[in-house]
C-alpha cells in the first residue's frame, strides 16, 4: 500500500511536469495549428536559466523564478518573431520540421553554454521532506502538484475573463475572421508563443529539483506530446489529465517491469492511443468539406 | 531555352527527354565507375556512404515527397534492415539471400505501419512513427540474446559467391550497383500508374478516392516500398560500419534522413542525390571548421546537430523546394535571361481557418 | 440508371437530407437545384460514398451501392467533380488526366518496376485517351502547365476532363458554372451537351445558374432543407410556387 502511494505521488508530480509541457503544445496548437516540437527544449532552457540565476549569480530564489519565466517567455517571443512568423500558412509538416530543427539547435546551444554535466537546481525546499508514517513526501513533489494546480486556475481565469485571452481563443478558431473584427492576430500569436514558453519555463523550474538537469531533459517533450495526445489535443484540462496518466503509468510500469519498459511505456501508450482511439483526437476535427 | 518536339507518345514516356540529357547521365555514371582508379580510400568510402544514404533517401522520398506521408521514424527501418541482415548473415545465409530477405522483412513491418497510417492524418502519423522508432530502439537495446544489446553485434565481412567484398573498392561497386538498380526501379515506378496513384494521394485524398484509388492499398504499398528500400540501405550500412549497436540508430539519423529529402528537394529524385551529397559532406566541413574554433567550444560538442538543425530551418524557411528547387530556378534564370522574373516562384500564403469544432 | 429511394442523413441532429427519392434515366441530363444549404452537395457525397446514408438506399444500374467502399464507386462507372475543384495541384494537366485513368490500369507493381513493354503500351494508350480529352475540351495550351498556376475557370474544365478520362457512365458535376464568367459558362453548356450526346454519358449536376439549367437539362429536382420540392422539366420547376417560395422566402 505504501509503495503504491509512493509511486502514485511520484507519478503525479512527474505527470504534472508532462502536463505542463503538454499545456504549451496545446496552447500553440490552438492558436496557430502549429505543433511546437521544441517545447521540451524550452523547458530545458528554462531550467538552465533558473540554475544560472540561482547558482551562478546567487540571486534570491523567488526573484530568479520570476525572471526565468520572463526570460524564457522573451525567448519564445523572439523565436516567433524571427522564425515561426515566416511559417504561417506553410504546410504543417514544414512547421513541424522547423520546430524539430529548432529543438536540435536549442539543445546544441545549451550544451555549448552550460556543458553536458548534470546540474542541480537548489531551492529553499530542496531537502525538506514530510514523514507520514512510512511514507516519505518530498516537498519538491508537492510543490510541483501545487504549482500546476495554481497555474491551471490562472490560465482558466485568463482565457475566460481577460480581453487578450478571449482574443487568443478567437484567433485560434479563425485567423481571418479575427483579423476582420480588429484583433491584432500577429501580436496575439506572438503572445501565445511567449505564454507557452513561459509555461515551459515554469515546468522546467518545477521539474528541475526532481532530477539532474542536462541539455537532454528536453527529450521528455516527446512524452509530454504523448500526454497531449492522450488528453485529446486541443483541450487544456485534457493536457493535464493526459500528463498525469502518462506519469503514473510510467512509474508503475517501471516499478513492475524494470526501467526498459518504464521508459517505453509512454511511447507504447502514444501508439496505442493513436491506433485505437484516433477518434479521441479527431473528435475535435471535422472531415474535410468538399 | 530548349524546346523538345515530341513526335510520339513514347518520347513523353522515356526517361531521358533528349540526347544531350541522356549523354550527361552516361558521363556521370561513367565517372562514378572509373572514380576508384584515381580516388584514395577515404573518398571512396565517403562515396560509398553517399550511395547508401541515397538508397535510404529514395525510400523516404517515395513516402514523404511522393505520397505525402511523413515519417519521423525511418531510422527504425534502417536499423531493422541492418540487424535482420547481420543476424541472418551470421547464421550462414548467403549475402544474395540475406540482403533481399532483410529488405522484404523490413517492408513487411512497413506494411503494418502503413495499415495503421490510414487511421491517422499528417502530423499524428509523423508522431506515431517517431514513437515506433523509439520502441524499436529500446527493443534492440534490451534484447541482448538476439541483438547483442548495448555491447553490440559484429557484422561478418561480406563475401559474394566466395568473392570477398571487404575491400573498400569492391564494396564501392556493390553499393553503386544496388543504387543504380534502385533508382531505375523507382524512376520506372514513378512513370507508371502506381507512382501516379501515390501522387494522387499526396495532393488530394478525396479526389484520389473519387478516381478509384484505394487509399489503404496505396498507402500501405508506399510504406512497404519505402521501408524495404530503407531496410536495404540499412543492410548495406551494416557492412559499412562493421559493428552494430543501438546508438548507431537514433532519432538523429531519422532527422538526417528527413533533412536529406527536404534539403535535397521534396518530390524529386535529383533531390535525393543532392541531399545525400549534402549530408555526407557536412560532417567533413565541420571537421575542417573545427580546427579554427576555440577548443573549449569544440570539446563541448554539439556542432553537428547545431549545423544540421540550423540548415534544416533555413531551408524550410527560405527554400522549401530544397537544392533541386534552387537548381531549377538557376537554370530558368539562365535560359530566360534577361527576362527572368523573381515573382514566377512567389509562394502563396494561406490563412488558418481551422476545421476543429471547438 | 441511378435511383435513390427515401434516403436520409443527419449530422449531429441536423437533418441534411430527409426522405429524398429521385430517379435518373439513362442518357439524360438531370439537374439538382436549390438554395444554399439545401443539401445538394450532400446528395453527391452520399452517391460518392464519402458519407453513409442513415436510411434508404441508392442503386446504380440496379445494384445497391450504399455499402460499397468509396474507391470502388469509380469502378462502377461514376465520376464526379467538386464544387471548389480538387485537382492534383502540383502536377501538370496531362499528369492529372493520366492519374484519372487509374481504374483502367492492368499492370502490377513488379512489372512497373521493370517497365515491361506491356507497361509502355498501357502508358501510350493512357496518353492517347488523355489527348482525346484535351482535344475535346480545348486544353492544348495547358497540357504541360501545373495546375496551381492555372486560372480557376480553366481548372474547372480540367476537372471535368479528368472525370471524362475515367470513361464513366454517369458524371456528377458539382456546380460546374460557379466561378466562371458568362462566356465560359456559355462554352460549358455546349460541352455538357457534347459530353451527353456524343459520349453518351448520363449527367447529374448540382447548379445555381437557371440559364444553364434551362439550356441543358431534361429534368430538374428542386430541393430545400434536405427535402424534395418538386421534380419536372425546367420551365415547370422555375415557376413552381414552392420553388419561388424557397428562393424568395415567405
Amino acid at each position: 500500500m505504501d509503495t503504491v502511494l509512493q509511486l502514485l505521488l511520484k507519478g503525479i508530480s512527474q505527470g504534472c511536469v508532462y502536463g505542463l509541457i503538454a499545456l504549451g503544445f496545446v496552447l500553440i496548437y490552438k492558436a496557430t495549428e502549429m505543433i511546437n516540437f521544441a517545447q521540451g527544449e524550452l523547458m530545458m532552457i528554462g531550467a538552465l536559466i533558473a540554475v544560472t540565476f540561482t547558482q551562478y549569480l546567487q540571486w534570491n530564489y523567488f526573484v530568479a523564478v520570476v525572471l526565468t519565466v520572463l526570460a524564457t517567455g522573451f525567448i519564445g517571443l523572439l523565436l516567433e518573431r524571427s522564425l515561426l512568423r515566416r511559417m504561417i500558412g506553410e504546410p504543417p509538416f514544414a512547421v513541424l520540421m522547423v520546430t524539430i530543427g529548432l529543438g536540435f539547435v536549442l539543445r546544441a546551444v545549451a550544451g555549448m553554454i552550460w556543458g553536458h554535466d548534470p546540474q542541480e537546481l537548489r531551492t529553499p525546499y530542496s531537502d525538506v521532506v514530510i514523514n507520514m508514517g512510512d511514507i516519505v513526501l518530498g516537498v519538491s513533489n508537492l510543490v510541483v502538484i501545487g504549482g500546476t494546480i495554481a497555474l491551471c486556475i490562472a490560465l482558466f481565469l485568463f482565457f475566460r475573463f481577460t480581453r487578450i485571452g478571449i482574443a487568443m481563443q478567437a484567433s485560434s478558431q479563425n485567423q481571418l475572421a479575427a483579423f476582420y473584427v480588429g484583433i491584432p492576430v500577429k501580436r496575439i500569436v506572438a503572445l501565445t508563443w511567449a505564454l507557452s514558453a513561459g509555461i515551459a519555463a515554469i515546468a522546467g523550474i518545477l521539474f528541475a529539483p526532481l532530477t539532474a538537469i542536462t541539455p537532454n531533459i528536453g527529450f521528455s517533450g516527446i512524452k509530454a506530446f504523448a500526454a497531449a495526445i492522450v488528453g485529446g489535443f486541443g483541450s487544456l484540462p485534457g493536457a493535464i489529465i493526459g500528463g498525469l496518466s502518462i506519469g503514473i503509468i510510467e512509474q508503475f510500469m517501471q516499478y513492475h517491469f524494470g526501467k526498459g519498459l518504464g521508459d517505453t511505456s509512454a511511447y507504447i501508450l502514444l501508439l496505442l492511443m493513436l491506433l485505437i482511439r484516433p477518434s479521441g483526437l479527431i473528435a475535435s476535427m471535422q472531415k474535410k468539406k468538399v | 531555352m530548349r524546346f523538345v518536339l515530341k513526335t510520339n507518345y513514347g518520347r513523353d514516356i522515356d526517361i531521358f527527354k533528349h540526347r544531350a540529357h541522356a549523354a550527361w547521365y552516361i558521363v556521370l555514371i561513367g565517372l562514378l565507375i572509373i572514380a576508384p582508379l584515381f580516388l584514395d580510400v577515404f573518398y571512396e568510402t565517403q562515396l560509398t556512404e553517399l550511395f547508401i544514404w541515397a538508397i535510404a533517401g529514395a525510400g523516404l522520398m517515395l513516402l514523404v515527397g511522393y505520397t505525402g506521408l511523413v515519417s519521423l521514424g525511418h531510422v527504425a527501418f534502417m536499423a531493422l534492415g541492418a540487424y535482420i541482415h547481420a543476424i541472418l548473415y551470421s547464421r550462414g545465409w548467403p549475402l544474395v539471400l540475406s540482403i533481399p530477405a532483410s529488405a522484404i522483412m523490413t517492408g513487411g513491418i512497413g506494411v503494418l505501419i502503413g495499415v495503421a497510417s490510414l487511421r491517422m492524418t499528417g502530423i499524428y502519423l509523423a508522431i506515431a512513427t517517431l514513437a515506433f522508432a523509439m520502441i524499436v530502439e529500446k527493443v534492440l537495446a534490451h534484447w541482448p540474446a538476439l541483438t547483442g544489446g548495448h555491447s553490440g553485434f559484429r557484422v561478418d565481412d561480406p563475401t559474394l559467391f566466395g568473392l570477398s567484398l571487404d575491400s573498400s573498392t569492391a564494396y564501392y561497386y556493390t553499393c553503386l550497383t544496388v543504387l543504380l538498380f534502385v533508382f531505375l526501379a523507382v524512376i520506372n515506378l514513378l512513370r507508371s500508374p502506381t507512382g501516379r496513384s501515390f501522387i494522387a494521394v499526396r495532393d488530394s485524398e478525396i479526389s484520389a478516392q473519387a478516381l478509384g484509388v484505394n487509399l489503404l492499398r496505396t498507402k500501405t504499398l508506399a510504406f512497404a516500398l519505402s521501408a524495404a528500400l530503407t531496410g536495404l540501405a540499412g543492410a548495406l550500412y551494416a557492412h559499412r560500419i562493421g559493428f552494430l549497436f543501438p546508438d548507431a540508430f537514433t532519432i538523429m539519423t531519422s532527422i538526417m534522413l528527413l533533412m536529406l529529402v527536404v534539403v535535397g528537394g521534396l518530390g524529386s529524385l535529383h533531390g535525393v542525390v543532392f541531399g545525400a551529397f549534402f549530408i555526407t559532406i557536412v560532417p567533413q566541413i565541420i571537421a575542417i571548421v573545427r580546427d579554427w574554433l576555440p577548443t573549449e567550444l569544440v570539446q563541448r560538442g554539439g556542432l553537428e546537430p547545431l549545423t544540421f538543425g540550423a540548415v534544416l530551418i533555413l531551408f524550410l524557411v527560405f527554400e522549401p523546394l530544397g537544392f533541386y528547387g534552387r537548381w531549377v530556378k538557376v537554370r530558368l534564370f539562365f535560359s530566360q535571361f534577361p527576362l527572368y522574373r523573381k515573382k514566377t516562384f512567389l509562394r502563396q500564403k494561406s490563412y488558418l481557418k481551422t476545421e476543429r469544432v471547438h | 440508371m441511378l435511383e435513390a429511394e427515401g434516403i436520409s442523413v443527419s449530422f449531429g441532429g441536423v437533418h441534411a437530407i430527409q426522405d429524398l427519392s429521385f430517379k435518373v434515366e439513362k442518357g439524360e441530363i438531370f439537374s439538382i437545384m436549390g438554395p444554399n444549404g439545401a443539401g445538394k452537395t450532400t446528395v453527391f457525397n452520399l452517391i460518392s460514398r464519402f458519407y453513409d446514408v442513415d436510411e434508404g438506399r441508392i442503386a446504380f444500374e440496379g445494384e445497391d451501392i450504399t455499402k460499397v467502399s468509396p474507391h470502388a464507386i469509380a469502378r462502377k462507372g461514376i465520376a464526379r467533380t467538386f464544387q471548389n475543384v480538387e485537382l492534383f495541384e502540383h502536377e501538370t494537366v496531362l499528369k492529372n488526366l493520366l492519374i484519372a485513368q487509374h481504374i483502367h490500369k492492368k499492370t502490377s507493381v513488379l512489372t512497373e518496376f521493370l517497365f515491361t513493354p506491356k507497361v509502355r503500351k498501357q502508358e501510350i494508350a493512357f496518353r492517347r485517351k488523355a489527348e482525346d480529352v484535351i482535344d475535346l475540351l480545348h486544353l492544348q495550351n495547358y497540357r504541360e502547365t501545373t495546375v496551381d498556376s492555372l486560372p480557376f475557370g480553366i481548372r474547372k474544365i480540367v476537372e471535368i476532363g479528368r472525370a471524362l478520362c475515367m470513361d464513366p457512365k454517369l458524371l456528377l458535376l458539382d456546380e460546374p458554372s460557379s466561378g466562371l464568367n458568362p462566356e465560359e459558362s456559355e462554352d460549358l453548356s455546349f460541352w455538357i451537351e457534347d459530353i451527353n450526346e456524343d459520349l453518351g454519358i448520363t449527367i447529374v449536376m448540382v447548379e445555381h445558374d437557371m440559364n444553364l439549367i434551362g439550356q441543358v437539362s431534361n429534368r430538374v429536382l428542386a430541393m430545400a432543407d434536405g427535402k424534395e420540392l418538386t421534380t419536372g422539366n425546367p420551365e415547370e420547376v422555375r415557376v413552381h410556387p414552392d420553388v419561388v417560395d424557397a428562393y424568395l422566402g415567405t
